[in-house]
């Protein structure tokens, strides 16, 4: 099981600095790749329409899955909805590369999240703080994401969740041996990753933005804040021109600290998704998962 | 010596770290054409290999990269590395194309099938290494000029031509330095043959 869990977090580690998207079939995804995403989200409908047209939203059709996996060769990821084992199972079966225990689903258990050390799948999953995500680092996840709030074209709840990490990280470097314990009960986190944090400065997995990212500004501006890379969700294949988008968001992501270059690939990109402002809407996915 | 590692994707910081406990190395990130040609040597870290050809082709820098390599600079590249340099890739173009090596990629499958063995490494070490395959391709066929360093299973996964050294597994993921040094060993070698 510890070999396992270090593979699985070495994957994580193996795509840093790159752009993973959300993708709804085989021909999305082959745009994808080809505009350099280090992997796909396979999902049936992408965070926006998931908001628009309401419902339960489920772990996609595993049919649907394999065609993405047999069109790229990129890793292939996909969304179950938390608490949910039996989905987790099937997509183990299919040997999918990586799971995301995703908010974004309607979810399944209320009150549990998956016992990810039970699986041999990598997963990925949400986090809003330092607490959050040493919870499901505690539970196996092997790859975190700040949620932001997907589906909605704004930025501001990525932004505000992974600047909460970062306060996070650096209030507990500065603590005493002694008030760690209870920085750790206060936060709900295990012990012995809070003490690990606090120690090497950073989590102990590889943590992406995602929630909200829609122009190549917005990717930079995350990677700015010190994320290893990001997710984008419906900014990508919502907007005018996916192909031209997508590719322009990767660049901005190897370039982050370039403005001259986010500056060129950011002309002429068309219309982005329309964005929705945080008091517009009715359902708060970061709000999900305990 | 000034070691560079491709700045585009991947395990870039894992190999920065490792050049860094090496006595005289000074560990860079690459990834501008003026970065690659002061280097003297470059390492094509582990990530998507399609993600950085890429990037590599957009920002103009795949000329530059073959030029230098061509001209005897050592690079040593790590899974996504190995592909990037292949002459040739199973079932799709190649990049680079500067070693006579053709590969397959994720050639063990899905990253289920992602692996550990413990395995020396001869010439490169001697007592065993563990070697970490991460949806990893290996070398199905090579020209003569090509040294196999290391074989798992019938399936070449180290390998060597002349300034160009290739590992299908990842030592930049484990703690040791070995794989490392002996690239570094190159480096000094063609520093001082030219």
């Amino acid at each position: 099981m510890n070999q396992r869990y270090e593979l699985n977090k070495n994957l994580a580690q193996m795509l840093k600095g790159g752009v993973i998207m959300d993708v709804v079939t085989a021909e999305q995804a082959r745009i994808a790749e080809e505009a350099g995403a280090v992997a796909v989200m396979a999902l049936e409908r992408v965070p926006a329409d998931i908001r628009k047209d309401g419902g339960v939203a489920r772990m996609s059709d595993p049919k649907m899955i394999k065609s993405i996996q047999e069109a790229v060769s990129i890793p292939v990821m996909a969304k179950v909805r938390i608490g949910h084992i039996m989905e987790a199972k099937v997509l183990e079966a299919i040997k999918a590369d990586y799971i995301d225990e995703s908010e974004v689903l309607t979810p399944a258990d209320e009150e549990y999240h998956i016992d990810k050390r039970a699986f041999a799948i990598p997963f990925v999953c949400g986090a809003r703080n330092l607490g959050e995500a040493l919870r499901r680092i505690g539970e196996g996840a092997s790859m975190i994401r700040t949620k932001g709030e997907a589906g909605t074209g704004n930025v501001v709840e990525a932004v505000r969740h992974m600047r909460q990490i970062n306060k996070d990280i650096r209030s507990i470097r500065t603590m005493d041996s002694e008030e760690l314990m209870s920085a750790a009960k206060e936060m709900g986190a295990p012990f012995h990753l809070v003490e690990q944090v606090a120690k090497e400065g950073h989590l102990p997995v590889v943590n992406f933005a995602a929630g909200g990212i829609a122009t190549p500004a917005d990717a930079a501006l995350m990677m700015q804040l010190g994320c290893d890379g990001v997710f984008v969700g419906s900014g990508i294949f919502k907007s005018a021109n996916p192909k031209k988008r997508a590719e322009a968001i990767v660049k901005a992501v190897t370039y982050f600290n370039d403005p001259l270059i986010v500056a060129e690939v950011s002309e002429d990109l068309g219309e982005p998704m329309v964005g929705i402002n945080m008091d517009e809407i009715n359902q708060v996915y970061a709000a999900r998962g305990w | 010596m000034r070691i560079g590692v491709l700045d585009i994707q991947g395990s870039v910081e894992e190999h920065i770290h490792h050049l860094q406990q090496i006595p005289d190395v000074e560990a860079v990130r690459a990834k501008t054409p003026a970065d690659l040609s002061s280097l003297d040597g470059l390492i094509i870290p582990g990530g998507e290999s399609t993600a950085i050809a890429k990037m590599l082709h957009a920002f103009k820098l795949v000329d530059l990269l073959k030029e230098r390599i061509q001209d005897g600079m050592p690079v040593y590249g790590t899974c996504a590395g190995m592909i990037l340099l292949a002459d040739s890739i199973e079932g799709e173009s190649g990049h680079l194309g500067v070693m006579d090596i053709r590969v397959k990629r994720n050639a063990y499958g899905s990253q289920m099938d992602s692996f550990i063995a413990e395995l020396p490494l001869p010439p490169i070490c001697d007592r065993a290494l563990p070697l970490v395959f991460i949806r990893a391709p290996y070398i199905v066929s090579h020209g003569d000029s090509v040294q196999v360093l290391t074989m798992i299973e019938h399936k070449i996964v180290a390998a060597k031509q002349d300034n160009m050294l290739v590992t299908s597994f990842h030592p930049e993921l484990t703690e040791h330095t070995d794989v490392h040094r002996y690239f570094i060993q190159m480096v000094r070698e063609s520093k001082q043959s030219h």
